[in-house]
């Protein structure tokens, strides 16, 4: 992926992820966080990532952020009225916010990856026999105690839902 | 029971709850008949129901009093516009019973046999209906083709389709059309292929079969508590049925059997409803083999209008025609209640008159107005698309509810 | 050059095809329905006056179109208006492009160039499809919400959770064939179904899947939002669920995004269960009988005839969901969700199960 494709995907995705944080509206965020996942699909596309770019776009554009619209409008927020903000609060999440942000900042400065040629992708790379070969041998206790952990967690959704 | 009704409703108006309000029609697609529900809702689950109904009042009672005997039939006509013969069948037999005389017997037949044909429009009207509104409108379809071919045979015998005004004091206004007996048999061929088609589409079918059982539940002590009546009473268990308890006609010459339901579902007023087409076409089998020739008026010239060729042949004849007409029937001072059996349920008529041509006061027993106070009693607890069932099982006419 | 200019050539065929068929299913649907209930149907237009003959096809496909295109646009006052007019849209363009990648004939063969069939050719596009299918809800959830109309919303939160909760069922009813396959490439799957069993029966993958195709067709019906599964609409209930507040072209869309949903889930079922452009004995050199008999046949024809074939498949099982449409009654809601949760998916699951058995057995 060269610089110009890369900037034409970053500059989009960075705003519309401004606009999840800044709009009032929870719907409109919700959406800016759809076009967000979107361009990140984009992403794992020029980086030969085909399935991923899907799954990204299926799971979590798809479904998930679904969910957030359909929990959204069930309860029917309202936008975000100023006096509920806590004045206390809005002052730890800048510090927390300046705190990541010098952080992300020191560790880029680090791994100056520029000079580093790109890797030559391996044969096959991103398609469905290549990771799946990846997921169900090197990785496979991870991906399995992963799909557990979401089991026990929808398990325990129910379960408290039923309450 | 009461109070810890009134705690949960308590519950639902509380503010911070998460309660969605919505009002159902009065103009909505299921709200047919013109009747508003104002629902409160958790989610789809109806938390509570308010039926408000009248929005189609027309002031019939009232208008009863300004005309004679017989210019009432008419708007009889327009109480349950579905079954207008059987509304026409119980004001004559009111009136009748106030005269205490007994139309002939070949009139009380007629009036049978129109009676069981209106019923079997009515009940096709409404499955059809409800089968449409559960999204299967192909079946609505079919069961309007059935009626079609009964309203074919209404409009042979009276001459109109929806606006029969066919009986009169003392009669019906004419005799049954030639062939009537084979064109009804021949009838019947049609509306039983119908019904097995609505049989397998819908009785046998499962999603249907899951919208409507367990839906709308009515215990036979409420349905009796409401005041509930016909296929709604029938459907909770109780065989009461004013053809069996309370005969009128000759509904005590012919044979037949009051269907029931057990659970009180939607299912099983459907099933009440259908096999109740059934025993009509039993009924009107029966009546056409027994029904005697002879007059379809009783000969008596203070009630029945004189023959044509007297009217405008003698001053007899006239003078009776004109003072029928301009002052009506007199029927003497007194009170009558009379009920008959309904599409909806237990149809009745109380009557009072002062002596005069004109009823003094008329008063309807609607059935379905009593389905629809216990609707919201029925609904409490299930979900939106329930009401759609249900609402179309208690099969409201507006005409006759709001009168 | 001419490569890009060969896919844009048979995106826009794909598109502009795909369009009118959305237009014709709807005149299929109104005729159909009228033949179904024996009444007639869709036959108010009348050029030139007075014509003999049921022109009822013209009505739907021109008169339609203009009326409702010409109709008042109206906002609810209270409405979000951009999102309002947004809706229409995504709901629209994810049903249009997911059609690009199911193949509808094999190789056409010009001169020295062989043209692939197919608008896109994406090795994944079975996950292309799943992905534009569940981008396909945004629409409808933010006409809900958008119309600022509690039947819109109550449209609009029933859609969400149908849509999520076929989508999974939808997908492992996907993942038994593609199992079968070995790929996901939709063009892929329809060569792999080529081959007779045993010489008589086609190699389709109805004969390898039964099991998922009734899931897929199910949970295909459902996705499109059409009766039995109609909730989000429902007209008996919610008015028309979620665009009760929507008039005119808008209006018009949302009907259109409904059919085009149904023609992609039939040309999905055409293409994973029922052979795609796949002739029975129909090879691309020619005609292979049972019993060694051999016609040979030019490429261009057999290119046509299978393309034929697809579109015949394609119609068949458009106008299946149609009479499905016509004849069951609704869900209701809660058994709805049961039934994908309880039934289908389980089901679904239990094939994956089996599948993977039957292929450790057949390998081993």
């Amino acid at each position: 992926m060269d610089l110009l494709t890369f900037f034409m995907l970053a500059v989009p995705l960075v705003l519309f992820a401004a606009v999840v944080i800044l709009h009032p509206s929870p719907v409109y965020s919700a959406m800016s966080l759809v076009v967000v996942m979107s361009f990140l699909a984009l992403y794992f596309f020029f980086l030969d990532a085909h399935m991923l770019g899907w799954f990204q776009i299926i799971v979590y554009a798809g479904s998930i952020m679904v969910l957030f619209l359909f929990v959204i409008m069930l309860l029917n927020l309202q936008n975000d009225p100023q006096e509920h903000q806590q004045p206390s609060l809005r002052t730890a999440s800048r510090i927390g916010g300046a705190v990541l942000i010098a952080e992300l900042v020191f560790l880029f400065s680090r791994s100056s990856s520029s000079e580093k040629a790109a890797a030559e992708l391996p044969e096959g790379f991103g398609t469905v026999v290549a990771l799946s070969e990846k997921l169900f041998t090197d990785f496979l206790i991870p991906f399995e105690i992963t799909s557990i952990l979401l089991l026990i967690a929808a398990v325990g959704a129910v379960v408290l839902a039923k309450r | 029971m009461a109070e810890a009704l009134a705690r949960q409703l308590e519950d639902t108006l509380d503010p911070t709850s998460e309660v969605m309000s919505l009002q159902m029609g009065p103009s909505h697609p299921a709200t047919h008949g013109t009747v508003k529900f104002n629902l409160k809702l958790d989610g789809e689950k109806i938390l509570d129901m308010d039926v408000e109904i009248g929005y189609l009042h027309r002031g019939f009672e009232k208008m009863c009093e300004q005309r004679t005997w017989n210019h009432v039939v008419p708007y009889t006509d327009r109480l349950n516009y579905i079954s207008p013969l059987i509304n026409n069948a119980g004001f004559a037999l009111a009136a009748e019973r106030l005269l205490d005389i007994q139309a002939p017997e070949r009139c009380q037949y007629i009036r049978m046999i129109m009676s069981e044909i209106s019923r079997m429009a009515d009940h096709f009207t409404c499955l059809g209906m409800a089968a449409a509104e559960a999204g299967a409108i192909s079946v609505a379809f079919y069961g309007l083709e059935a009626r079609e071919t009964l309203f074919d045979i209404i409009t042979a015998v009276t001459g109109a389709r929806l606006t029969v005004s066919y009986a009169r004091v003392g009669g019906v206004t004419q005799d049954l059309p030639e062939g009537f007996a084979e064109r009804v048999r021949g009838a019947f061929k049609d509306i039983r292929a119908v019904m097995s088609d609505c049989d397998n589409l819908l009785s046998k079918n499962r999603i249907f079969i899951e919208r409507m059982s367990g839906v709308g539940v009515l215990s036979k002590e409420d349905a009796i508590s409401y005041g509930v009546t016909g296929p709604l009473l029938r459907a909770s268990g109780v065989a009461y049925d004013v053809r069996k308890s309370d005969p009128y006609l000759f509904y005590d010459r012919v044979d037949f059997d009051v269907p029931t339901g057990t659970e009180g579902d939607n299912y099983d007023r459907f099933s009440v409803r259908f096999e109740e087409i059934r025993q009509s076409m039993r009924i009107i089998d029966q009546a056409l083999d027994q029904i005697p020739e002879g007059p379809v008026r009783v000969d008596d010239p203070r009630i029945s209008l004189p023959q044509k060729k007297d009217v405008y042949g003698n001053i007899e004849g006239l003078m009776n025609h004109f003072k029928l007409v301009i002052e009506g029937v007199k029927i003497p001072p007194g009170e009558v209640y009379q009920a008959v059996e309904g599409g909806n349920g237990e149809l009745g008529f109380y009557l009072v008159s002062d002596g005069s041509g004109r009823p003094y006061r008329v008063r309807v027993r609607p059935p379905c107005f009593f389905g629809m106070a216990a609707l919201g009693q029925m609904l409490k607890g299930y979900m939106i698309s329930d009401i759609i069932t249900t609402f179309g099982m208690v099969n409201m006419i507006g005409g006759e509810c709001d009168r | 050059m001419i490569d890009i200019a060969i896919s844009a050539i048979l995106t826009v065929f794909i598109l502009a095809n795909i369009m009118n068929l959305g237009g014709l299913l709807l005149w299929v649907e109104r005729k159909g329905s009228a033949i179904l209930q024996d009444r007639i149907g869709a036959n108010r237009a009348a050029l030139l006056g007075k014509l003999p003959i049921n022109i009822g096809i013209i009505n739907t496909l021109v008169a339609d179109p203009i009326k409702l295109f010409t109709k008042e646009d109206f906002v609810p006052p209270n409405a979000d208006k951009f999102l309002h007019w947004m809706a229409p849209i995504l709901a629209m363009v994810p049903a249009l492009i997911a059609f690009i990648a199911i193949p509808f004939g094999d190789i056409l063969v010009i001169g020295e160039r062989e043209i692939n069939l197919q608008a896109a050719n994406l090795n994944v596009g079975i996950l292309y499809i799943l992905g534009m299918v569940s981008l396909g809800v945004y629409g409808v959830v933010l006409a809900g919400w958008a119309s600022n109309s509690r039947w819109a919303l109550l449209g609009g939160i029933r859609a969400s959770a149908q849509m999520i909760s076929y989508e999974i069922a939808l997908g492992l009813a996907l993942i038994g064939v593609v199992m079968t396959f070995g790929t996901l490439d939709l063009q892929e799957i329809a060569r792999a179904q080529g081959h007779m069993i045993g010489g008589v029966l086609p190699g389709w993958g109805i004969f390898y899947q039964p099991v998922a195709f009734f899931i897929f067709l199910t949970a295909g019906i459902a996705e499109s939002k059409r009766i039995p599964f109609d909730l989000p609409e429902a007209e008996a209930e919610l008015i028309s669920g979620y665009f009760t507040e929507y008039s005119g072209a808008k209006q018009a869309t949302f009907m259109l995004v409904d059919f085009l949903e149904s023609i992609i889930v039939a040309g999905l079922i055409t293409t994973l269960f029922f052979g795609g452009w796949q002739v029975p004995f129909l090879m691309r050199d020619g005609l292979h009988l049972p019993g060694d008999i051999f016609y040979p046949l030019p490429s261009l024809l057999v290119t046509l005839v299978q393309h034929g074939a697809f579109v015949t498949k394609l119609a068949f099982f458009c106008w299946l969901q149609i009479m499905i449409r016509w004849t069951l009654p609704r869900f209701r809601y809660d058994q709805l969700i049961n039934l994908g949760w309880k039934i289908l998916l389980p089901i679904a699951l239990a094939n994956v199960l089996v599948t993977g058995l039957m292929i450790l057995i057949f390998q081993a």
